[in-house]
């Protein structure tokens, strides 16, 4: 790249179930290594200060923010994104409900919603109101008021 | 010419909640946002901005980032061409060339922190940061004017030099107040010498944030031949291309603007920041392609806050009921430039009042700060605040019912705005009643807690909603589907509300139509999607393009039946005639011997739009120790005329409700002296979460807008004005002490509490 880019760190990672090797620059962002060296840009940036929870990724079962956390600290883990939540049989139920309940309004924050909602359901399937509300307080949605996002994942509650 | 419609009843499509035809895309992470743009050879752009609030730029030294390997480009103010010194319509407000050059890029002076003064383009976003920052500037500091007192005061500074204040009709110099002007009707003095009881009260608010997602986004190409092309997040592809071709003094057929997908906006998107930029260094840099995204607190420092400021308003009212006057000063924080939303603030202020004898008086004030840009009903919430608190305390004096009151004195067709406009028929007192009748309004508040107090609050607002140009294109295809063609960006499900009033026209499923919203090269002339205008005047095109196009297959079809088209009848997606029968989809396979493929376009430019009102009924709960704030039940009442897609016009309502309440109880811009915004974060700018809100309640009242076919009225703006003064009112309630001042935060009530 150029004088300015430091040193790259080889990582070897398992993104949404597929083997990456890849020289990331130091000092990217995990969220940029997603979007500007895969090219899988269905994680947003909204802050880049971990404030707005668009670019909410899960490595090894946690959800973080991924402009918190370095390319290079993802090696030998398991990320996933929004693209790796439909499989060939069809969406994701959670996708599916954002759908039917009207879940999203322009959009951008949607990925890390599902992303976090999925995280939240893997572990706890059947979540009160007051919980889904505490566990997605770290995704700003600005659009819907909420209401409509708790509801679709009250739908694929148990 | 108004046309006006008698209203359909019974519809098939409108009404019904389908998936939303972009859904897919949005919820596996395929839809491209302007963020997502990738062209191939693309270089990165970066900007420096000023760490102060008004300065005067001395010199800019950009030798150290020119001579930096990876830089393609480095931009200053010299770099941009004379623009032409007029104003053309942004879509939501206007924008003078030469000022909004100036503040795409400061020209000698620094208005407000976070200005843009120099640009690099270099070879990725690192570099690109590294050589900005490397860039020197040398600024002779100013007091920064933080806000309309300051800035009104005798001897102040001038923020924006040779500026001419219009005041009232006079031509004024040395001055930050740009204009002022009246709406007056009636002897007010007279009228409040013989009413009752006259309340007068000022209130005061913080500029607040439209707080999009996504941030500010653009990639441009200004190619050898003179073509620039542009990708950005906006709400409106036309509103960036006059704007583009303004800024940079080149014709607009010259400008492409391709659609992406938009990550939230409210208004603030509807202005230009980076696209000129961008522009400017490809052309700098060879034509290669250049992209630069935001960062957060850039886009609180440097993009479209509402306005804050200080209203205030007088009102006049009889023992039994009914005003007599009512009187206003609007002074509203426009920015750093000309031009804050206090015109629409004067259309607004009176709009829920039938008022005999009215005075509304404007303000538009530059203060060191953002240039102010349209956020969601631009100034009618702060403009409802500030008559609905003086509303509520009449109620609490006179002892009048909230409801019945407003009722008494509510708006209705011929009711004249305050400035000047006549109503058609509009929808308050229906929304009032069923306010009135609510559950919520007649459910008991129920007893808070120990430590904790309970308060309900009620407001009411309007917002005229919008019309102007859109354009919708049909293309029938041999299968029976329909491929729809419009200029509006889809921020909340318009491709669909849009196809489905084609759809009704049609009889064709709306699963079979296929929305898209093409480049500025390929569609008609389409205003912002802001306004409330989408849905109403982009569907209305959409509805016009599809009765075009039954024209056109009866005079195809009569050629097939050897019969005259005015003698085939088309009903609910069959066409008839002398017996026989042929369903629209069918008919799509058939029509090679009759001319190739039908299609149909229409474009309409619409002068009125119908009329918006709310009324909302806001129950919170503070905690008396710590004066914090939860709203536990909230109902919003809209006329929303007809609603297309109901699932999405209540998201409309809830979101609304939900900014709004961050508004009343929580956002504001922090401003320190020197003029720096201390809160330029999410973490600190604390807009409301998912553990904040409750569901939000809506309740939508249908009276048809007379001017569409469907009665469709703009439903996106006015859900966000009550909750200004109807949660500050259930905080009054609560703890028996009134604000004047938003937001009604912990701290404020805390104060008001140990006050006793």
């Amino acid at each position: 790249m150029t004088t300015n880019s430091p040193s790259k760190v080889h990582v070897t990672t398992t993104i949404n179930g597929q083997q990456h090797e890849l020289l990331v620059p130091g000092y990217m962002s995990l969220l940029d290594t997603l979007r500007e060296l895969i090219g899988l840009t269905g994680t947003k940036e909204g802050c880049l200060d971990g404030n707005c929870g668009a670019c909410t990724v899960n490595i090894d079962g946690r959800i973080v923010d991924s402009c918190l956390v370095l390319g290079a600290e993802v090696n030998g883990k398991e990320v996933n994104t929004v693209e790796g939540m439909a499989t060939p049989e069809g969406l994701h139920p959670l996708q599916q409900a954002f759908l039917e309940e009207a879940a999203l309004q322009c959009g951008i924050c949607t990925p890390g919603f599902l992303v976090a909602a999925k995280g939240l359901l893997d572990n706890e399937p059947s979540p009160t109101e007051g919980r889904i509300r505490h566990w997605l307080a770290g995704n700003l949605c600005r659009c819907t008021g909420y209401d409509k996002i708790v509801r679709a994942v009250q739908k694929v509650s148990d | 010419m108004v046309a006006t419609y008698e209203t359909k009843t019974d519809y098939k499509v409108i009404g019904n909640s389908p998936i939303r035809h972009d859904g897919l895309d949005k919820v596996t992470g395929r839809a491209i946002y302007g963020g997502d743009v990738k062209v191939p050879g693309l270089i990165w752009g970066d900007v420096i901005r000023s760490p102060h609030a008004h300065a005067r730029i001395k010199s800019i030294d950009t030798s150290a980032a020119e001579a930096m390997e990876g830089v393609f480009a480095v931009l200053t103010h010299d770099d941009f061409p004379q623009a032409d010194d007029k104003t053309i319509d942004a879509g939501e407000g206007t924008v003078n060339l030469r000022r909004g050059q100036s503040n795409v890029m400061a020209d000698q002076k620094v208005h407000y922190k976070g200005h843009v003064v120099a640009a690099v383009a270099a070879v990725d976003r690192n570099t690109a940061e590294i050589a900005a920052q490397a860039i020197k500037v040398e600024y002779e500091v100013l007091p920064a004017i933080t806000d309309v007192d300051a800035a009104m005061a005798d001897g102040a500074g001038v923020i924006l030099e040779g500026l001419v204040g219009d005041h009232l009709g006079e031509n004024v110099e040395n001055t930050n107040v740009a204009r002022v002007f009246r709406h007056e009707f009636g002897n007010v003095d007279d009228a409040f010498a013989n009413s009752d009881l006259v309340i007068e009260r000022t209130v005061a608010m913080s500029m607040v944030h439209q707080g999009y997602i996504e941030p500010h986004n653009a990639t441009a190409i200004w190619a050898q031949d003179d073509n620039l092309t542009v990708w950005s997040s906006t709400q409106g592809s036309f509103g960036v291309r006059s704007q583009v071709a303004g800024l940079l003094h080149v014709p607009e057929s010259k400008v492409k603007v391709n659609y992406v997908e938009i990550g939230g906006g409210f208004g603030g998107k509807t202005v230009v920041y980076l696209a000129p930029i961008a522009a400017l260094l490809s052309r700098k840099a060879g034509g290669r392609p250049v992209k630069l995204v935001m960062d957060r607190s850039s886009v609180f420092e440097a993009t479209g806050p509402a306005p804050g400021g200080k209203i205030r308003m007088k009102i006049g009212v009889n023992k039994d009921g009914k005003i007599q006057a009512a009187d206003t000063d609007l002074i509203l924080e426009a920015g750093g430039f000309p031009g804050s939303a206090v015109g629409a603030a004067a259309i607004c202020v009176f709009a829920c009042y039938d008022l005999p004898v009215s005075r509304i008086t404007g303000y538009d004030v530059l203060v060191n700060k953002p240039k102010s840009a349209a956020y969601r009903a631009p100034g009618s919430p702060q403009a409802s605040f500030a008559i609905e608190t003086v509303i509520d305390e009449i109620c609490d004096e006179l002892g009048f019912d909230k409801i019945q009151f407003r009722l008494d004195n509510a708006a209705h067709e011929g009711t004249r705005r305050g400035d000047g406009v006549q109503f058609i028929r509009v929808g308050l007192e229906e929304c009032l009643v069923a306010a009135k009748e609510s559950d919520h309004w007649n459910a008991p508040l129920g007893d808070a807690p120990a430590g904790k107090a309970r308060g309900r609050g009620i407001a009411s607002a309007y917002w005229m909603n919008g019309g102007g140009k859109s354009t919708c294109d049909l293309m029938l295809q041999d299968d029976g589907t329909v491929m729809l063609n419009e200029g509006s960006a889809d921020i909340g499900g318009t491709r669909t509300s849009i196809a489905m009033q084609a759809a009704e026209v049609l009889g064709i499923p709306v699963e079979d139509f296929h929305p898209s919203i093409p480049d500025t090269d390929s569609i008609g002339f389409t205003g912002v999607t802001g306004g409330s205008r989408t849905t109403y005047t982009t569907g209305l095109a959409a509805y016009n393009a599809a009765q075009k196009l039954v024209i056109e297959l009866k005079s195809r079809l009569a050629d097939l039946w050897e019969t005259s088209a005015d003698k085939i009848d088309f009903n609910e997606g069959t066409f008839t005639a002398n017996g026989d029968s042929i369903g629209i989809q069918e008919l799509a396979g058939k029509l090679d011997p009759t001319g190739g493929p039908a299609t149909s376009t229409s474009s309409v430019n619409l002068a009125e739009a119908g009329n918006a009102y709310g009324v909302q009924i806001c129950d919170l709960e503070i905690d008396l120790a710590t004066g914090k704030t939860d709203v536990i039940r909230y109902t919003a009442v809209q006329d929303v005329g007809k609603a297309v897609h109901p699932q999405y016009a209540e998201g409309q309502i809830q979101g609304g409700v939900v900014q709004g309440l961050g508004w009343a109880l929580n956002e504001e811009y922090f401003i320190t002296d020197e003029g720096a915004m201390a809160n330029r974060s999410f973490l600190d700018y604390r807009m409301p979460t998912s553990l904040d809100m409750p569901m939000i309640d809506t309740i939508m009242v249908e009276v048809p807008n007379p001017l569409h076919p469907y009665g469709v009225r703009g439903i996106g703006e006015v859900p966000i004005c009550p909750p200004l003064s109807a949660a500050t009112q259930a905080v009054k309630e609560a703890v028996g002490k009134p604000f004047y001042e938003l937001p009604v935060k912990p701290g404020r009530i805390l104060e008001a509490l140990n006050g006793d």
